[in-house]
């Protein structure tokens, strides 16, 4: 992909939108820019309408979880833009209790996409107009998609014959799920790959 | 008789599904309607959530690909090949030619499978029994091709990281021309007997119109997007593997509705068997992996005969393989429309995240604004046209 004209856009972008755009980069040809929360509305916004940008699409919203941080969540952004033929990533950070303004009026694709962040996450969007669970079960309680959320769940449902309907109980292993560790303590120092150059360099 | 009630005490609420054969899967609608016209839909998804996003955190990334298959069970291949290219794109590898092909190839096959399938269910939402039996006659064979490579006719778990599992066997490319060449029949056939049925025309003319604002707002991508007359296609616009080297057009609609998605998705078809041909014919001769142990495993025959082959085939298999820290986005487009991956890898060999952007999932959400005023008969045709599959709406 063409790397300088994404970098020219970053740059566009973070100069229009000095107060609310952290830093733009450009990775394995993809830009990625972090905002800050409280602001998003007004840059998805601009992304939007600006003529330079015109990013018409919002292709995705989604949660990640790094609970060591103290804003422990990302919540990422992904726009296309059919004019410009090209794609952006936008990141912002927020906590459990720290909601994040709604799009929802900007795109309405964004209504099912925060629903499921708030579902998997527990995201809160702050201005969505139906902010209900999406994915998971009526009744449902945690967010599954967190770090601390057990792979396995808490609870389990069964048909019961002798009540003749479906009952939930806590989940019972047989076996423990087994994590291996792979981060092995035996792989010894990194000390890079010998190159031919290395080895002419000795001699 | 009495005065009518007035009109807010008319409406209704009904419930729809979750088990209808005219919901393609486990779609639950709360519907409020006024006398037969929807008013509201509220649809109620998740019956098939499965964790698939939990899981691949879980697993290591060899291990992920057959959850793609998984996702949308009738183009499968092609979501496999989202993830491999996020994985590529992370690792900077590049694939080999003859994979690229093969890839290729069975991508098309995959959208005929997908199109297939959804235009015949489509007239069979809509009162025709006989295109289902016609179809899926066709996608016995197309699953038959599938079996031949990978030996599963469903979730293939075919495409590796760095290239395909398997080299395709003697004779599948010329059995696979052979069908190229009489599947159009089959096509014209099917022209005959539904497109310009009066019945399909009626249901399905200017019914579910979506105009181009709607369409951008609601994230809407493939063939819904195209069907309001913009020629986007990340094979053409975007092109990830030998797509531009290939000659193919792009149908688009005119007016946005379900007969104009009909349409296009025949055409589609048509369009597919040129690239299938094509690749058939320029394929070129070599490996199906890219030559990096640090990624693939050795060779079968390797590994049973070296030692040093069989200790790489078991770490392979049990911690395989690690991703540099960092993050990326790939796309492809698969038949419903652009299915992405967004990978996040922290430098270990399981994904730290696998966010998996579904092309039905925005198409299902616009189900509501598209059936808004129209009467409850042409909700099926509507939820038909969409193109949805819950495996890869829940996930």
């Amino acid at each position: 992909m063409n790397d300088e004209a994404l970098i020219d856009l970053g740059e566009h972008i973070s100069s229009e939108m000095e107060q609310v755009v952290l830093e733009a980069v450009v990775v394995n040809g993809e830009l990625t820019i972090s905002a800050h929360a409280e602001h998003v509305h007004h840059l998805m916004t601009f992304l939007r309408d600006d003529p330079t940008c015109r990013f018409s699409i919002l292709v995705d919203i989604c949660g990640v979880d790094y609970p060591e941080r103290s804003k422990r969540f990302d919540v990422v952004y992904h726009l296309l833009s059919l004019h410009q033929n090209q794609r952006v990533r936008v990141k912002v950070q927020t906590d459990e209790v720290t909601s994040v303004p709604s799009i929802t009026d900007v795109f309405k694709v964004a209504n099912w996409f925060e629903r499921e962040a708030f579902d998997m996450y527990g995201i809160r969007f702050d201005g969505h107009p139906d902010l209900r669970r999406l994915l998971t079960d009526y009744g449902f309680s945690g967010h599954p998609l967190r770090k601390d959320f057990p792979l396995t769940g808490h609870m389990e449902l069964r048909y019961d014959d002798s009540v003749k309907r479906c009952v939930y109980e806590p989940v019972k292993l047989t076996q423990e799920f087994r994590n291996f560790d792979f981060l092995s303590p035996w792989e010894g120092p990194d000390y890079g790959t010998p190159t031919a150059q290395d080895g002419e360099a000795g001699e | 008789m009495t005065d009518l009630a007035p009109a807010e005490d008319r409406k209704f609420t009904i419930n729809f599904g979750p088990q209808h054969p005219a919901a393609h899967g486990v779609l639950r609608l709360i519907m409020e309607l006024d006398g037969e016209v929807v008013d509201r839909l509220d649809p109620h998804i998740g019956l098939l959530h499965r964790g698939t996003e939990k899981l691949i955190e879980h697993k290591t990334y060899t291990q992920a690909i057959p959850y793609f298959d998984r996702l949308d069970y009738v183009g499968t291949m092609n979501q496999e090949h989202g993830f491999c290219l996020a994985v590529e794109k992370l690792l900077g590898l590049e694939v080999p030619r003859r994979a690229q092909f093969i890839r290729v190839l069975y991508c098309e096959i995959g959208r005929i499978l997908n199109h297939l399938l959804n235009v015949t269910t489509q007239a069979l939402d809509v009162g025709a029994l006989t295109p289902p039996l016609w179809g899926f006659e066709e996608r016995e064979k197309l699953m038959i091709f599938y079996e031949r490579v990978c030996g599963a006719r469903l979730h293939a778990a075919y495409y590796r990281v760095g290239g395909v599992h398997l080299d395709m066997p003697d004779g599948l490319a010329d059995d696979i021309f052979e069908w190229t060449e009489t599947f159009p029949k089959v096509l014209d056939d099917l022209h005959n007997l539904v497109t310009e049925n009066r019945i399909f025309k009626q249901r399905n003319v200017d019914i579910g119109v979506v105009d181009r604002e709607q369409a951008l707002s609601w994230g809407m991508t493939g063939v819904m997007l195209r069907s309001t007359g913009l020629a986007w296609d990340l094979r053409r616009a975007q092109p990830y593997e030998c797509y531009n080297e290939l000659d193919f057009d792009i149908p688009i609609g005119k007016n946005g509705d379900c007969y104009d998605r009909y349409l296009m998705r025949m055409e589609e078809m048509v369009q597919s068997l040129k690239i299938m041909r094509q690749c058939l014919e320029e394929m070129p001769e070599g490996e199906v992996m890219i030559d990096d142990y640090k990624v693939t495993p050795p060779r079968r025959d390797e590994m049973k005969r070296s030692m040093e082959g069989l200790i790489h085939h078991f770490k392979m298999f049990t911690e395989g393989f690690k991703v540099p820290a960092g993050e990326a986005y790939a796309a492809v487009e698969a038949p419903k429309g652009e299915f992405g991956v967004y990978l996040v890898a922290d430098g270990t060999n399981k994904p730290y995240r696998c966010k998996i952007r579904a092309p039905g999932f925005p198409h299902l959400h616009a189900l509501d604004e598209m059936c808004r005023g129209h009467l409850l008969a042409d909700v099926s045709a509507i939820i038909g046209t969409i193109d949805i599959v819950f495996g890869e709406i829940d996930r």
